[in-house]
């Protein structure tokens, strides 16, 4: 008889910071206690607040346990589970308050969240069917298959439900264009080549939630009128490839994919096709060459997809979010869906909160909510009492929106209109310490990394943007280099092939908009407002607070520090190389960076 | 069906444009306006990479690609705006930052589509700096191409070409953006892969990132050594193409300039490889009939295109029975020049140097083949030679492009030089060798010659008509004496490998196949002048056939010179001396 549930969470963020060695350590520890057969330990998909990891919950109570060790672990079974005590020690602490928080529910971080594509991670065991179905899981599909696909179209048209991967687009349209198109056989295809830099939202849907993708997925094949589905897949997301694999079998075993499901005459199967680690395959005509066993490059549309897709017949291509909204809305309606969010957007979207913000982690938040609720709220604020300077969106695609923004509500449009996009659900959240111009080098890089390097524009426009980029953050910029760039940009922009290329310049193009002070300050004065910028840094020696202890002195790699002990000592400023030695072991704050 | 009309705006004015049509078509035939391309080569290359040929549409968020978007009914199209131009010039700026700028040494500096897109666009400064750190090494393992990847500016012509017309696929964009680059398998090389070496991917290169291996230093330099007797052989396709090389209308018959030109350059014999075609036809129509009396493997296939033989030995090695064990007649004209001429001369055939100009850059290749010193062997034990003094039979081989840069070297006014005819014994040659320059010009051929050896009977009419002109693949049922052969002709090696497909399935309904590597047969070969007119092969084509038409001898068993070879040298067709002279063998490179 189980009269407890330990739920560890088995996310990417849990088990890089040693999930695996917690569970061992509570079944070792339940052993020992002998009650191994009234607790089941169980490990979910990511329950989102990444840096409290590993966690653990203990149900039916709720008791969230957080940052928990091997050693801890083995307090929960003998204290919780043995004694009956809740280990205090291991409580969530309330920034504010500084009140112990025994259960999850009532962290901030999750109850501001609406989850609904997150609605099983981290409370079902991701590899029992049994259990997604106890949560009403296929009940959708049943449900679809009693409908015409026409209806099925119908239901998602209204729900205006938009595309989670990036650009926003209506599902409902490319569903029914897909289904209209003629040709066949045709398919559906789920983009899970999540590949933004800090992004994780589809890894945690297909890790801790796959059959929500399967139904959906299914739900899709019937509507458009395909038999066949394929998951693209990226090769870094082994853990989501595994579960969803079993996931397929369980499926098929249950009758929900393969021959005659339910008994409707309706049959469709899904095959997993693994890419290699190309961040253009995330562009869906890239993504379809890569499933065709072919080089993944872009190609111009039209054709789109829905008129030739994979192996030129019709294709319906939708990311993983945005099938997993899918099955709720068949089950719950339209009306349903659009209860929340803006009236363009309606529903959720779920956001990978990191940077410089208390908490990070996967929320998923009704679309409309302000930067504020997200980065103060529920991310808690920004952390060593520093000062909110900007959230990058849509990572390499993307651009900032800054702190005069705060309370915007965010949606496809509003972010839009400021010059960045929605993109997968990158959020990242920068203080006053980030230097924007290095923040848009980095993205710039990005994209100049993983362009295909088939079209001029991105291949080599990206390039030389980045090149200028480089040579003003060295200090090396010149008069006509911000012009410059912005002339790059907008070429790149306009006459890239992909979306990749037309949306690389963003990260400059959107910094270039809101923080030009910044770029001017390298160029002309050759400073770095935010002292990040290596090569614009002075270090010096400030004589008043300089005990003459020799540490730096000691310790400078390029031997440019001089002085007697017990004196001032002094930087020559023409040996320096500003790798910073100085300023790390000077105890007495004597270095001065500027 | 009708083709619906649409309508669309070009820069304001209204046109009616049949639908499919893309913007860059509609601008060209209907409005007159040449949007500039550079990675577009029509049903080849269609992939709107370079954007060079971006258009304002109106509506649309970003420039649209005119070469492969296609007019909608009502679209307003404006090719000609400051937004265009800038997107251009911008583009091709891009490429020539990293572009190597050495175009006064440069094999294409002439005719260069870069350079004449930099003009075109109005580039009069690069404001961008090189950004890739090293100079890549040239792909110098072919004995028929160099590929300088510096020059390349990833169009993709090559690669499309390579896949789409000759289904070799021996090339493709390895590494990802500014770092991708033109490769071969594990980047081992054009000589280490599957490349045929024919050179469709130098024709189409808008720069100079392939070139020909050249062979122009060791011909000047046994034309300056006064030992050595230098004889050039010219193949059929040659003297209807160079002349495009001096700005002579395309088609123009320059036979006898280029023998005049040939002889001004210091050969001491101008010979025509066309009198060892008639050669070829011999020995092949011979090895037909005998295929056919005697129950030989068939569909017997030509043999006389470099390129297809590395092909079929590649990709076809177990069905290599099939193909005719003939030389092709570059060597045969090697080996009959060093041995039969060279006896009858009274010449050291250590002494003999054959310089072969071919249409061709597979030919560099096959001079090369361990099996193409015959010569070497036949009089070894004559005059006592060492395994070490081993040479081919062919010493040079030129392509149409390097014999004219000689040409022009020499400062003869090609176009005005005076007619002449070639040396003799190995000068003349039939209309039907002349023909072999032309796909299907090889069958027409040998089925002129067949006929009249099967029927003892006169040929009628000599044209095959249902074997002439630039389809890809074209299939004739030829009458013979109530016998009915069928034969077919295949060329460009993606059609050859349809009919290969069918051989190899044991599925081919043809007793006779002619199969030339490039499209159109040797007029379209890699080695031909380099032009971007749409009609340049037809009016090769039907050069060729004219200089077919004005032959006094139009059948190969009639040429007199081959009748006294036969006579004084070889014996019969097909005798244990031409075999062991004239015919070779091949090897599977299936795993090469």
């Amino acid at each position: 008889m189980i009269r407890n549930e330990l739920l560890i969470c088995a996310g990417g963020a849990c088990i890089t910071s040693g999930e695996k060695s917690v569970k061992d350590a509570l079944i070792e520890e339940l052993n020992s206690h002998s009650i191994q057969e009234e607790v089941q330990v169980i490990e979910t998909g990511c329950m989102g607040a990444c840096d409290l990891g590993p966690i653990v919950v203990v149900y039916p109570e709720g008791t969230f346990y957080q940052k928990v060790t091997p050693e801890t672990a083995r307090l929960i079974v003998s204290e919780h589970l043995v004694k009956g005590r809740v280990v205090e020690s291991l409580l969530y602490t309330e920034p504010e308050t500084q009140q112990k928080v025994a259960s999850g529910a009532e962290i901030p971080f999750y109850t501001r969240q609406v989850k609904r594509v997150l609605r099983n991670c981290g409370v079902i065991d991701p590899l029992s069917i049994e259990e997604y179905i106890a949560r009403d899981g296929y009940f959708a599909l049943a449900t679809a298959l009693e409908m015409s696909p026409e209806d099925i179209i119908g239901v998602v048209t209204e729900s205006g439900l938009r595309g989670r991967g990036g650009a926003g687009f209506p599902t409902g349209f490319k569903w029914k264009a897909t289904r209209d198109a003629k040709g066949s056989p045709k398919y559906v295809v789920c983009n899970g080549d999540e590949g933004d830099p800090g992004a994780f939202m589809d890894r945690s849907v297909l890790e801790g939630d796959p059959h929500s993708v399967i139904e959906a997925m299914t739900i899709a094949g019937y509507a458009v009128g395909a038999q066949r589905g394929y998951m693209y897949v990226r090769a870094e997301y082994p853990l989501a490839i595994e579960r969803f694999e079993w996931a397929l079998r369980k499926a098929r075993e249950y009758g929900f994919l393969g021959e005659n499901i339910l008994g409707s005459g309706f049959s469709f199967d899904i095959e997993i096709r693994i890419g290699a680690g190309a961040f253009v395959c995330g562009e869906e005509t890239a993504l379809l060459r890569s499933i065709e066993g072919k080089r993944g490059t872009p190609s111009v549309k039209p054709p789109f997809p829905a008129q030739a897709g994979l192996w030129n017949r019709p294709t319906l291509i939708n990311n993983v979010e945005t099938y997993a909204n899918i099955p709720q809305i068949i089950t719950k309606g339209a009306q349903w869906f659009r209860s929340v969010g803006s009236p363009k957007s309606p529903g959720t979207k779920v956001f990978a909160l990191a940077g410089n913000v208390q908490n990070t982690g996967l929320v998923e938040v009704p679309m409309g909510t302000t930067l504020r609720e997200l980065v103060f709220d529920i991310g808690g604020g920004i952390p060593g009492g520093k000062k909110f300077k900007a959230a990058q969106t849509g990572g390499p695609s993307g651009g900032v929106i800054t702190a005069d923004y705060l309370d915007m509500p965010i949606d496809f449009d509003t972010v839009k209109e400021l010059g960045t996009i929605m993109g997968s659900g990158g959020l990242i959240i920068l203080d006053e310490d980030s230097c924007m111009v290095d923040v848009a080098k980095f993205y710039l890089g990005f994209t100049v990394d993983e362009s295909c390097g088939k079209c001029t524009p991105c291949r080599e426009g990206t390039r030389q943007m980045y090149h200028t980029m480089e040579r003003i953050c060295e200090g090396k910029g010149r008069d006509g280099d911000i012009e410059q760039l912005s002339r790059l940009a907008e070429v790149v922009r306009d006459t890239s092939l992909c979306g990749l290329g037309q949306s690389a310049p963003n990260p400059v193009l959107s910094t270039l908009r809101f923080y030009q002070d910044e770029y001017r300050a390298h160029i002309y004065d050759k400073k770095c407002p935010s002292h990040v910028c290596k090569h614009l840094l002075t270090y010096s020696v400030s004589a008043d607070k300089c005990v003459g202890c020799t540490a730096c002195a000691r310790q400078c790699p390029s031997h440019a520090i001089s002085g007697e002990v017990k004196k001032a000592h002094v930087i020559d400023q023409s040996k320096c190389s500003k790798c910073g030695t100085c300023y790390e072991v000077c105890r007495f704050g004597a270095i001065q960076k500027e | 069906m009708e083709t619906r009309m649409l309508n669309v705006r070009i820069n304001g004015r209204a046109y009616e444009v049949p639908e499919g049509i893309t913007i860059l078509k509609a601008a060209q035939e209907y409005a007159n306006i040449d949007i500039p391309t550079l990675c577009y080569l029509e049903g080849i290359s269609e992939e709107g990479a370079c954007a060079i040929c971006v258009v304002e549409v109106k509506g649309a968020k970003n420039l649209q690609r005119a070469c492969v978007v296609k007019v909608t009914d009502g679209m307003e199209v404006w090719t000609n705006t400051a937004r265009v131009r800038e997107a251009r010039k911008l583009n091709v700026e891009l490429l020539l930052a990293n572009h190597p700028t050495d175009c006064f040494t440069c094999e294409k500096n002439q005719i260069c589509r870069l350079r004449e897109l930099a003009a075109e666009v109005g580039v009069r400064e690069v404001e961008f700096p090189r950004t890739r750190s090293e100079w890549l090494p040239f792909d110098e393992t072919s004995l028929s191409l160099i590929r300088d990847p510096n020059k390349c500016v990833l169009c993709r012509r090559c690669v499309n070409v390579c896949a789409k017309v000759q289904s070799v696929y021996a090339i493709d964009i390895v590494g990802r953006g500014s770092n991708s680059m033109v490769s071969t398998f594990l980047d081992e090389g054009l000589g280490n892969v599957e490349c045929v070496n024919c050179g469709q991917c130098l024709l189409v290169c808008p720069t100079g990132a392939i070139t020909e291996r050249s062979e122009i230093p060791g011909v000047w330099k046994a034309l300056g050594n006064p030992d050595k007797v230098v004889v050039v052989e010219t193949a059929p396709a040659v003297r209807v193409a160079i002349g495009e090389e001096f700005g002579m209308p395309d088609g123009t018959q320059a036979t006898g300039k280029m023998v005049a030109a040939l002889r001004g350059l210091g050969f001491n014999q101008v010979f025509d490889t066309d009198f060892s075609a008639d050669l070829t036809i011999m020995e092949e129509g011979y090895e037909l009939i005998g295929r056919l009396k005697n129950g030989g493997t068939l569909p017997l296939i030509t043999s006389c295109s470099p390129g297809w033989i590395k092909f079929a030995e590649t990709f076809f090695p177990n069905v290599l029975d099939h193909v005719s064990s003939c030389k092709s007649p570059q060597q045969m004209f090697g080996t009959v020049t060093k041995t039969y001429w060279a006896e009858k001369m009274g010449l050291d055939p250590r002494n003999v140097v054959v310089v072969s100009i071919m249409p061709c850059t597979a030919k560099k290749f096959e001079k090369e083949r361990p099996e193409m010193k015959t010569a070497f062997h036949y009089w070894q034990e004559k005059l006592g030679l060492r395994d070490d003094e081993a040479f081919n039979d062919v010493d040079y081989v030129l392509t149409t492009r390097e014999a004219a840069q000689m040409i022009r070297e020499s400062g003869m006014d090609f176009a005005n030089l005076p007619d002449e005819e070639f040396d003799r014994p190995l000068g003349e040659s039939s209309g039907a060798a002349v023909i072999f320059g032309a796909t299907g010009g090889v069958m027409e051929a040998a089925l002129r010659t067949g006929y009249e050896v099967l029927t003892n009977r006169t040929l009628e009419k000599l044209e095959f008509e249902d074997v002439r002109g630039l389809a890809g693949i074209k299939s004739a049922e030829v009458d013979i004496d109530g016998t009915i052969l069928r034969v077919a002709v295949a060329n460009g090696l993606g059609n050859a490998r349809a009919l290969m497909d069918q051989v190899q399935k044991g599925e081919s309904p043809y007793q006779f196949i002619e199969i030339m590597c490039c499209p159109g047969g040797c007029l379209g070969g890699g080695g031909q002048p380099i032009s971007d007119h749409p009609d340049v092969k037809q009016r090769r084509a039907e050069a060729i056939y004219r200089e077919d038409a004005g032959k006094p001898i139009r059948k190969s068993h009639e040429n007199p010179e081959i009748l006294e070879i036969y006579k004084e040298f070889l014996g019969e067709p097909n005798s244990e001396k031409a075999h062991h002279l004239l015919h070779t063998e091949y090897c599977d490179r299936s795993c090469d």
